[in-house]
């Protein structure tokens, strides 16, 4: 086995082991965002694994790379990510929601350290990412900024404001993730507001555009390898993923974009997701 | 008649000279240069100087993400739009995430006078005091104006900082220092009081004059901080002087007049006039709708009489 097949192999498990937290978490709180933290867990788990840099021990060096959750929404996968990496502890993620939880419904930095930015109304993420990338580039610092977004989430005017500016600012240390899953909270995004030519929206921003398969943490891998795409300009990843990807019946359904499963839909999406694994 | 001046000025020097001494002091922008007097900053700190285009929500979010990675960013535009087209972004990405911003609302209240209620910004006092976490003040004057910008960049936690463009007497010494969370009582007084901030100070000053010759003695709070509010002093008038005026450049809804009437209402009940502007202005110059509506030192010292006259009534 190769390194990078051994990269892969380890970010599968996680990406795994993110869902099935994740779909415990909201079963046990009975609230959250199942199809979309399904669709993202392939992301998260390679960029915590493989791609950010950050220091064992301290989630707040200030050489870390940055990644802010713009879809704030799939807190559920993004605490089960820094449970992964060490920063939450697993045991905390069954306060997911509950009283007093620091588990929020949306993540709030103030209360879990490693949260980079307080996300849940969309299109937030994208101008705190521009300031992140511009604040780095002012001190010549190499960390880099990443931001998630989800792809209904760009009808939201701000992210194309940040847009502007990061390409305006040769912001190349910016990342752009959008979580290609087709489907939001109520119905496909091309029967609500047609997203495409979505690539050729982001280059007439003047960003340099790439398409992956957005499920597969190789070809993940290989996509993040060759960040930034162009000097000078700021990079989109177009990560064509399928929403609640990894249970049969909630792939592609607009309904589980926020249905919480039964104890009965539960156990099976757990085996289905442990199957696939081993 | 003493001398006017644009606070402005003042503002873009003040900023200038802590930049020079802080190098995590930088400027956001919205195209806004020439009205927020920033080009002078703008020469000496070009790398410090981000000007983001017509785009306030990403201007404030750029704010925030500038912060979040040690900056301190003077986030700087026009009130009406930087506090209204980006209200969210204020509340989430400053207030509740407790990023360190300084928002700088220019030329506030109705200072844009005959472009009209849509570049007016009343509302902005009433918008930012109930957002979470969010520092809410705004000078008087431009020795004021120094004062609190240093005081506000040593703060760490967001503000909002509002500002006049609306000429002004200085109204203070000198040696006067800024403090969060205290008022400035620039004259005694026992038989009302009147609490103001920005441009209604020096206006406040002058109907008090006018009312001591009458016999009324008038104590004068400059509130420039709206939040946290100077709760003690603004008991103590109540007690001491049995009636308040206030009186502020902006809505007469959730102001600086709703501030004082919810810590009266819950400390020591005494009748209060709140003086400012009942909803949209008509067409006209800053001066004009001020007199239009009353907001002068006559005007003041009117509403005064009416409220000494009905003591014990």
């Amino acid at each position: 086995m190769t390194s990078t097949e051994a990269a892969v192999a380890r970010i599968r498990a996680s990406a795994s082991r993110i869902r099935q937290r994740s779909l415990k978490m909201v079963h046990h709180s009975g609230l959250g965002h199942p199809g979309g933290d399904l669709s993202a867990a392939d992301i998260l788990a390679t960029l915590y694994l493989s791609v950010l840099r950050r220091e064992a021990g301290d989630p707040l060096s200030p050489s870390r790379d940055r990644f802010i959750m713009s879809k704030g929404h799939c807190s559920g996968a993004l605490y089960a990510t820094l449970a992964e990496v060490g920063i939450l502890e697993p045991e905390q993620l069954g306060t997911y929601m509950t009283p007093l939880s620091l588990l929020n419904g949306h993540p709030d930095r103030n209360k879990v350290c490693g949260v980079e930015a307080n996300t849940g109304p969309l299109g937030h993420g994208l101008p705190i990412g521009v300031g992140c990338a511009l604040a780095a580039k002012m001190d010549k610092a190499d960390w880099r900024t990443f931001v998630l977004t989800g792809d209904g989430e760009l009808q939201e005017g701000s992210n194309w404001e940040a847009a502007m500016a990061a390409s305006q600012y040769k912001l190349d240390n910016l990342t752009v993730i959008v979580d290609r899953n087709r489907i939001q909270q109520g119905d496909f995004t091309e029967n609500t507001i047609n997203m495409e030519p979505l690539a050729d929206r982001w280059r007439a921003f003047n960003w340099a555009v790439a398409e992956v398969e957005g499920n597969d943490p190789a070809a993940l891998l290989e996509c993040f390898s060759a960040l930034p795409f162009e000097p000078g300009r700021p990079s989109c990843i177009l990560a064509h993923t399928t929403k609640g990807m990894g249970v049969s019946f909630m792939k592609n359904k607009p309904e589980w974009h926020h249905k919480i499963p039964s104890d009965a839909q539960l156990a099976e999406a757990l085996r289905e997701l442990e199957e696939c694994a081993g | 008649m003493s001398d006017l001046f644009d606070c402005r000025e003042a503002f873009a020097t003040t900023l200038e000279e802590l930049a020079s001494t802080d190098q995590s002091i930088v400027v956001v922008v919205n195209d806004s240069i020439s009205s927020t007097r920033l080009g002078g900053f703008k020469k000496l700190y070009p790398e410090r100087f981000i000007n983001v285009g017509i785009a306030e929500q990403n201007m404030v979010g750029v704010g925030a993400g500038l912060a979040s990675a040690g900056k301190v960013p003077f986030v700087c535009g026009a009130s009406c739009f930087l506090t209204g087209r980006a209200l969210e972004q204020v509340k989430v990405d400053l207030g509740y995430a407790k990023n360190n911003v300084k928002l700088c609302g220019m030329s506030s209240g109705v200072a844009y006078g005959e472009l009209g209620p849509t570049h007016h910004s009343i509302e902005d006092f009433a918008w930012t005091r109930v957002i979470g976490n969010l520092v809410v003040v705004a000078p008087a004057d431009p020795i004021e104006t120094r004062s609190m910008l240093r005081a506000i960049a040593a703060y760490h936690g967001p503000v909002f900082f509002r500002l006049s463009r609306m000429p002004v007497p200085n109204v203070h010494a000198e040696y006067y220092q800024f403090r969060l969370g205290k008022a400035s009582r620039l004259r005694e007084g026992g038989d009302l009081t009147i609490i103001a901030n920005g441009v209604m100070v020096a206006r406040a000053l002058a109907a008090a004059e006018a009312l001591e010759a009458e016999g009324i003695s008038a104590r004068v709070l400059n509130m420039s901080s709206i939040k946290p509010l100077d709760a003690d002093a603004v008991v103590a008038a109540a007690r001491e002087t049995g009636a308040i005026v206030t009186v502020e450049e902006h809505s007469i809804y959730g102001g600086l007049g709703g501030a004082v009437a919810e810590v009266v209402a819950g400390s020591f009940p005494v009748r209060i006039h709140i003086m400012g502007f009942p909803g949209f202005a008509p067409t006209g110059s800053a001066s004009f709708l001020l007199e239009h509506f009353g907001l002068t030192a006559d005007g003041i010292a009117e509403a005064a009489r009416g409220l000494v006259s009905k003591r014990g009534a």
